[in-house]
């Protein structure tokens, strides 16, 4: 193990948060989706790469600015998130956990092929209108393209707690998610939401598409961010917007010290490894996560 | 002799479990059983069957896990994992200890079967979507730890060659040696399953699967029951392993990454949850559709895209239509190819006199 180094820790330590914020991000999406109706999108990834494949795609072919470019992929996904919810997901209600659980498998494998078919397989880069300089902060320096997707993930966070805690629409959500039956005899159009709820993830997604795809590049490979969500919210509880956020800084925080002071010593990968670790711990002692609602079952 | 029923006329439970239901069942097999035992390797050119060679190998990886995820109804995700743990286990055997086959398969399939074991403990706690993505994680973490300790893998990205087996003295080098070879494997599993799922073991599966908390009220053991099925579909899985390693003749964590397990749950979901027959079918289909696909754009490809993108084009396309095959058969066909095929056998079982 490396000497311990003041500002080594430091700066694994801020890397973590602004990376763990957008990690959050991207849980977003999916705990949107489980809230509301109570579906498990094995998709998010793919969801977050067809978005960054969308805004890179508009820079490149029709060499519009990046304001457009990130309207067109917001705009984009949220008629995808529409358009699945009515083709793959509506006729699934009401089927057993795992139909659905293949049918976003499915998903992920049409998206990943489709995207590659559409725009090809080279990387592609979203270049954020933003001074590439790092950010000096304490001892520390952070890269721009960081604190952004960290701002922008704060900004939705706090405006989705918002939205469920006190708009109707979301209040609307949260009676759909509680119990469909008794959301329906109170006059709520159930099947609206679960379409509402899939073009917001949608939306979260593009964000999450845009930062993501401007710090890693947008190809293929950048689904496999989704796979990071499920440390992600089985740490914090599948249905919890603030769960996303702690979950979040857990896993980035964990996985950048781990791979700072573990990965000369394994031999790199670390970062792939220790958040799943973390997860079965989680699943074993707490499977509802931190702030998860436990479920009773009855016969 | 030639006849079908003309009515349900079972008197014993044993009659109504009877693994042939009548003689003509029996006709049937024997028929098929020579087709493929037979015919099949005597006539058959070398690229057809090593195609088959292929799929037998999926028979046996997609029976163990319908085992699990259809009669039990515990989603996994982490197939390839085990068949990881089977193919690492039997190469390491093979290689460094010259084990034969006899010993190196049921080896790969017991170390498989152990871990599956040990993946299934969660089970006791959490089920659904949680017990999937607990699979999920340990598909990840078994692929990070084989490929990263040096002496079960050889060092990372490493692979092993494996020699292929010799049989009373004779080493299986043609397709068509290890069609036979692995046949006997495939019957081995269907009948295995078969057998399986109509004995006390698989009727417990079924009644966990079927209502969880009732099974338990009934008195089934879940936590056993569960543990069993997550050690006999990994067994299955890690023998599936070991022959896809020995026919391939390598050991590479690539061969067994998370798309292999989607692959295989595929093959599960599209010939139809909870059947051996759709296991098959499963297996045939979901082991065919690249190389159609692969077929058919090189045939015709060049009137939609243009060659160059070709080597691009085919795997994603498979995607596509895999991925656009999954959901298709959940939304339109849930119980997947196993119901059409029984469609087709009902509607001609009272053909032509249908009422």
């Amino acid at each position: 193990m490396p000497e311990f180094d003041l500002r080594f820790t430091l700066y694994l330590l801020t890397n973590g948060v602004m990376i763990g914020l957008m990690y959050a991000l991207i849980a977003l999406g999916f705990v949107l989706i489980y809230k509301a109706t109570d579906a498990i999108n094995f998709a998010q990834g793919e969801f977050v790469m067809f978005a960054g494949f969308i805004a890179a795609g508009a820079a490149e072919y029709i060499h519009a600015p990046f304001w457009v470019a990130a309207l067109l992929a917001i705009g984009g996904m949220a008629a995808l998130g529409f358009a699945l919810e009515r083709v793959v997901l509506r006729p699934l209600i009401g089927r057993p956990v795992i139909a659905v659980v293949m049918a976003t498998i499915g998903l992920a494998a049409v998206l990943r092929g489709g995207a590659v078919l559409a725009f090809g397989a080279g990387t592609r880069a979203i270049s954020l209108p933003i001074p590439d300089d790092p950010i000096p902060l304490g001892p520390v320096t952070l890269p721009p393209v960081e604190v952004v997707g960290a701002t922008v993930s704060l900004l939705f966070l706090a405006g989705f707690t918002w939205f469920f805690l006190k708009s109707r629409t979301g209040i609307a959500m949260r009676a759909v998610a509680d119990s469909q039956q008794v959301a329906m005899a109170m006059g709520i159009n159930v099947r609206r939401y679960f379409a509402f709820a899939w073009a917001m993830a949608g939306i979260v997604s593009a964000l999450g598409g845009i930062v993501w795809g401007a710090m890693l590049g947008v190809d293929n490979q950048l689904a496999l961010v989704g796979l990071k969500v499920f440390p992600v919210v089985i740490l914090g509880g599948l249905d919890s917007i603030i769960g996303a956020v702690v979950g979040g800084l857990i896993v980035g925080i964990v996985e950048n010290l781990a791979a700072g002071y573990f990965d000369p010593i394994v031999g790199g990968g670390t970062k792939d490894f220790v958040p799943y670790l973390l997860m079965i711990i989680v699943l074993m002692v707490r499977p509802e996560g931190i702030f998860g609602r436990r479920r009773i079952e009855r016969v | 002799m030639f006849h079908r029923e003309a009515g349900i006329f079972k008197t014993s439970y044993a009659a109504d479990m009877a693994l042939y239901p009548l003689p003509i069942a029996r006709w049937a097999v024997a028929v098929l059983a020579a087709f493929f035992v037979v015919i099949v390797p005597l006539t058959w050119g070398d690229y057809p069957l090593s195609v088959a060679n292929l799929v037998l190998i999926a028979i046996v990886g997609a029976l163990g896990l319908n085992i699990l995820v259809g009669y039990t109804g515990q989603i996994s995700i982490g197939a390839g994992a085990f068949m990881s743990v089977g193919a690492y286990t039997a190469a390491n055997l093979v290689v460094h200890l010259h084990a034969p086959f006899w010993i190196a398969l049921p080896a790969g399939g017991l170390m498989a079967a152990l871990i599956g074991a040990i993946v299934g403990i969660p089970s006791l706690r959490i089920k659904g979507i949680y017990l999937a993505i607990a699979t999920l994680a340990a598909q990840l973490i078994i692929e990070w730890t084989i490929n990263h300790v040096q002496w079960i893998s050889g060092g990372v990205q490493a692979s092993i060659t494996v020699p292929r087996p010799s049989v009373f003295g004779v080493k299986l080098v043609s397709e068509r040696q290890i069609y036979c070879f692995l046949m006997f494997f495939v019957v081995l599993a269907i009948v295995a399953t078969l057998n399986l799922v109509r004995s006390r073991i698989g009727r417990a599966f079924i009644a966990i699967r079927d209502q969880d908390i009732a099974a338990e009220i009934i008195g089934i053991n879940i936590f056993k029951y569960k543990l069993y099925a997550f050690a006999i579909s990994s067994f299955f899985a890690g023998v599936t392993g070991a022959l896809e390693s020995y026919y391939l003749g390598i050991a590479n964590y690539e061969q067994f990454q998370i798309d292999v397990s989607i692959d295989y749950l595929a093959m599960v979901i599209i010939g139809g949850l909870g059947s051996v027959l759709g296991s098959v079918f499963g297996a045939i289909f979901v082991t065919l559709l690249p190389i159609a696909t692969r077929w058919f754009l090189e045939a015709s490809g060049g009137i939609f895209f243009a060659q160059a993108d070709m080597l691009n084009v085919i795997p994603n396309l498979r995607l596509v239509i895999f991925g656009g095959l999954i959901i298709f058969f959940l939304v339109v066909e849930p119980e997947g190819l196993n119901r059409l095929w029984r469609n087709i056998r009902n509607y001609f079982r009272v053909w032509p006199f249908s009422y």
